[in-house]
């Protein structure tokens, strides 16, 4: 009961705050006063005051009503104000009955509790019922029915078949009609009501509604029970394919961050066949240029923080572009031809930009704020999906898309396709490789500062970002089959979806070990990797 | 027939090296045991840990120099076998600690109890004997890498693929260890022990025998690795290492003798890490960490692949600088590791050994010239393909 006071105290600060926003006065004199008659008179008398508080159509007056109803509305011996006050044995905290501050304690013999009759009661609730359910606001009514919903109190019937009758809004009117079948469910009603009851829950179909049907199985027999029992196992079955399409779901959500991470990947090693182990580094360079990015807009122009994340796109796809091309001409080219080499000096590269970034930034987590448009979520069915989920699920096809245009398309992808599959010819046709290298090294780079980018909305920003991505977006790479980017998708996406099914049954950590032999073992099977590419370019 | 194959490989080179280990031993021992503290030739007991760890990196660069500098195979994923050769000896020093645990539990390890454990799990029967745990320090490691191996090699997964693959593992072990479930102590690993083979395991005379145990672990370990360096085997895997193909062509079976190569570095590494748990008290997943692994490479990049004396050289010396750097200025050593990758890889090809070699061909060339035809190298070069 104190929980419920707290709330509904916690309820009425938000109420205020909303009035407060509508212009409304925060103090309330004329409320106030209401409130107060509230305590003196006789019952008939407070029987008025309650309807003329309700009469206000204020829903601030909603907790002093409810408080009055439980009991829990005290007068003030020495002032005789009124306030809602928690019975603590010697103590009374006392809180204020319109704004819901803190009075602070007071001795249990200072204040008078304010005695209520049924009749008073059937008042308080028809009072509240009007300052909830018929509010003009749709948002106080919804709020109404799903507290009438959770708490399934049958004397509420009456007044939501009221409510039901005069609402406009369809969702409301929806919300009205479930709460009022719950409440049936644990009414004494007769049994064709309850039937009908279930009827209605069977269609809402959700977590909520199948608590209500396993509250009301306990009481029920007869037809009841059969439709109840019915209607359970429907649900369950509508919940369990929900369930799947929600692991579906974060399967594919877990598979974008992947494709994101090893795209360019696919480049540089797939592509070029160059170790590079820097790889999750050129992702925590795109995170560190977007925190940077955000701090600047922060202090000197605030207004165009939304559109953040689009100024850091180009910008982290430079940064790790040009940092990639340095990598490339300054050590990787000199390794050429030595795999092993390359992937010893690429891990020394990625110690040193890791060690760079914790000087300059500091070892801890950086905050990115995330832009308002991809805040929040949505629901589909029983799905929640977040904004940035679902962005980045965009995102990474989009640049998988761009990408295999560039590769197709481009008289540059063109070279580099030449370069990669024959570079003597290809530089005996006067395509100059090592700039095409040095490019083709940059575009990885640069794509993997993309994916920075993206990830820096979900993953903590600090200088070991790139180091949890790097044995996972190899993986991916050699598990799609290097050299395909079809593969790095399909790769990403199977390992993504196959994680999050396993997750329920085996755990996080069992599930990834599990993917993990698997890859082993896979890549024993098939150890250029599900599409490989075929020709004399294996056997190098 | 076992001793003229060990006779083999016991050239001059690895008598003085062996001779001046010993003499190491013996100073080190005077020095930490006789000579009374306060004296400036006085060696603390710290420092004889410090060098016995030490050893037991050069050991486990050694075994990683086996398969990377002879058979061409990077492992990126030795760690594991050093750490699992860890853990047993880790499980056997759990057993002797008995009832001076915090619980005083006669057979369960602490974390046991405080994890609800009602009995030991059945892989940790038998970790009260020593011969069990020293039979484990070797098979545990050698069973992984064989069956690893063994699928790995038939299929010819070579190269960088291997590599990734051999990452993989050891961040599987390492996610698995992590697990409170699996029994082994889960992040906090295994630690607090008391003795081993009934002695004080903080006693000056216990962990100068430690010591003494890691050098002859690593003249031991130094002479079956020339030995089967200088075997036709070994002539056979560096064909392999050099070109695998034609190897396989000529008729050998290419992955037997990288099989064989494969599982006995991996116990060569187990025999490292066992020796290493005691030294430094406490054993836990963070040493399967891929990063670890890598690091072990490094080892003997700068001191030599494909030489045996280098990793043990390279081993010593990264680690030295890592102590000093760690504990002078810490931000260094990071910036130093990395360069030192970067550096080697494009510079120092053949590490500080082959430094000496490089040099000496380049001053003898100053010299005279016309002498081209010699080749001053003794060292056998890695391949540039693979």
């Amino acid at each position: 009961m104190k929980a419920f006071i707290r709330f509904s105290i916690a309820l009425l600060s938000l109420f205020f705050i909303l009035g407060t926003s509508q212009g409304m006065a925060a103090e309330d004199p004329a409320l106030k006063e209401k409130i107060s008659a509230l305590a003196e008179g006789s019952y008939s008398d407070r029987a008025q005051a309650i309807q003329s508080v309700a009469a206000t159509g204020d829903d601030r007056a909603v907790p002093a009503l409810e408080a009055l109803g439980e009991g829990l509305l005290f007068i003030v011996k020495s002032d005789k104000s009124v306030v809602i006050g928690l019975d603590e044995g010697a103590t009374v905290e006392t809180f204020d009955p319109v704004t819901g501050d803190s009075l602070g304690s007071v001795p249990s013999g200072a204040v008078d509790k304010i005695k209520v009759n049924n009749r008073l009661r059937r008042e308080i609730r028809s009072a509240l019922g009007a300052l909830t359910l018929l509010s003009d606001d749709p948002k106080v009514r919804l709020a109404a029915a799903g507290a009438i919903f959770k708490s399934k109190d049958s004397d509420s019937i009456e007044l939501l078949d009221t409510a039901i009758a005069k609402e406009t809004v369809e969702s409301v009117k929806l919300a009205m009609q479930e709460a009022r079948a719950a409440a049936v469910l644990n009414s004494s009603r007769d049994m064709a009501e309850k039937q009908a009851a279930v009827a209605l829950m069977a269609d809402r179909g959700n977590q909520s509604a199948l608590a209500v049907l396993l509250n009301a199985k306990g009481s029920a027999e007869g037809p009841l029970l059969v439709d109840i029992d019915n209607a359970i196992a429907a649900i369950e079955k509508s919940l369990a394919i929900w369930d799947l399409a929600q692991n579906a779901w974060y399967g594919v959500s877990l598979g974008s961050v992947l494709l994101l991470a090893a795209i360019g990947l696919a480049i540089t090693f797939g592509v070029m066949g160059v170790i590079n182990m820097a790889h999750g580094e050129m992702v925590m360079l795109g995170a560190y240029t977007t925190f940077v990015v955000q701090d600047i807009i922060r202090t000197s122009m605030p207004g165009i923080f939304d559109y953040s994340l689009l100024i850091a796109l180009p910008l982290a796809f430079l940064v790790s572009g040009i940092v990639g091309i340095i990598i490339e001409r300054g050590v990787i080219r000199w390794l050429y031809g030595r795999p092993l080499e390359t992937l010893l000096a690429t891990w020394g590269i990625a110690l040193l930009l890791q060690q760079t970034v914790r000087s300059i930034f500091g070892p801890t987590n950086r905050e990115v704020g995330t832009p308002d448009f991809l805040a929040g979520a949505f629901k589909l069915g029983e799905l929640t999906i977040t904004y940035n989920r679902l962005a980045i699920v965009i995102f990474s096809l989009l640049v998988l898309a761009v990408l295999m245009l560039v590769l197709r398309k481009t008289s540059f992808g063109l070279r580099m396709r030449a370069v990669t599959q024959n570079r003597r010819m290809a530089n005996s046709m006067g395509i100059k490789t090592n700039w095409v290298d040095a490019m083709t090294f940059g575009l990885g780079s640069g794509i993997a500062g993309i994916a920075g980018v993206a990830l820096s909305q979900i993953d903590n920003v600090s200088p070991n970002l790139g180091q949890s991505y790097i044995i996972d977006s190899f993986l991916v790479v050699v598990f799609g089959g290097v050299g395909n980017l079809w593969g790095t998708l399909v790769g990403a996406m199977t390992l993504g979806v196959a994680n999050k099914f396993l997750e329920p049954f085996a755990g996080a950590v069992l599930g990834k070990i599990i993917l993990l032999v698997f890859i082993i073992l896979f890549i024993q099977k098939r150890p250029r990797g599900m599409f490989a590419l075929k020709g004399r370019a294996v056997e190098s | 027939m076992i001793s003229k194959f060990i006779l083999r490989g016991l050239d001059g080179r690895l008598t003085a090296f062996l001779i001046a280990a010993l003499a190491y031993v013996v100073l080190i021992a005077i020095g930490n045991l006789f000579i009374p503290e306060g004296s400036f030739l006085h060696v603390p007991t710290y420092a004889v840990s410090l060098m016995g760890k030490y050893l037991c990196y050069a050991l486990l660069a050694l075994s990683v120099d086996l398969v990377w500098g002879f058979a061409g195979v990077l492992s990126l994923g030795h760690g594991a076998f050093f750490a699992l050769g860890g853990y047993a000896m880790g499980m056997y020093l759990m057993r002797q600690i008995g009832t001076r645990g915090v619980y005083a539990d006669p057979t369960l390890p602490d974390f046991m109890v405080f994890l609800n454990y009602k009995e030991l799990p059945w892989f940790w029967y038998g970790f009260d004997m020593f011969w069990f745990a020293a039979i484990m320090v070797v098979l545990a490691p050698a069973t992984l890498a064989f069956v690893f191996g063994w699928l790995a090699f038939r299929s010819r997964v070579t190269g960088v693929y291997l590599s990734i693959i051999t990452q993989a593992m050891t961040f599987a072990l390492l996610l698995a260890f992590f697990r409170n479930d699996m029994g082994f102590g889960g992040n906090n690993g295994l630690t607090d022990f008391k003795d081993i083979l009934g002695f004080d395991i903080q006693s000056d005379g216990t962990r100068m025998g430690l010591f003494a145990a890691s050098a002859l672990a690593l003249c031991l370990g130094l002479i079956i690795c020339k030995a089967v360096v200088a075997s036709k085997l070994g002539k056979v895997l560096v064909a392999v290492r050099d070109a695998e193909s034609r190897t396989r062509f000529l008729g050998y079976r290419v992955e037997h003798y990288k099989l064989f190569v494969w599982t006995l570095s991996a116990a060569l590494a187990g025999i490292a890490g066992a020796l290493y748990v005691p030294q430094v008290g406490i054993i836990n997943p963070g040493e399967f960490a891929p990063a670890n692994s890598i690091e072990m490479v490094i080892w003997v990049a700068v001191g030599g692949r494909g030489t045996l004396y280098g990793p043990i050289l390279g081993a010593i010396l990264v680690n030295g600088a890592k102590t000093y750097f760690t504990g002078a200025i810490p931000e260094i050593w990071l910036f130093a590791l990395g360069a030192l990758f970067v550096g080697v890889t494009l510079f120092l090809p053949k590490g500080v050994l082959g430094l000496y070699g490089m040099l000496r061909q380049r001053f003898e060339k100053t010299r005279a010239p016309r002498e081209t035809k010699r080749t001053a190298d003794p060292v056998s070069q890695p391949s540039e393909a693979e």
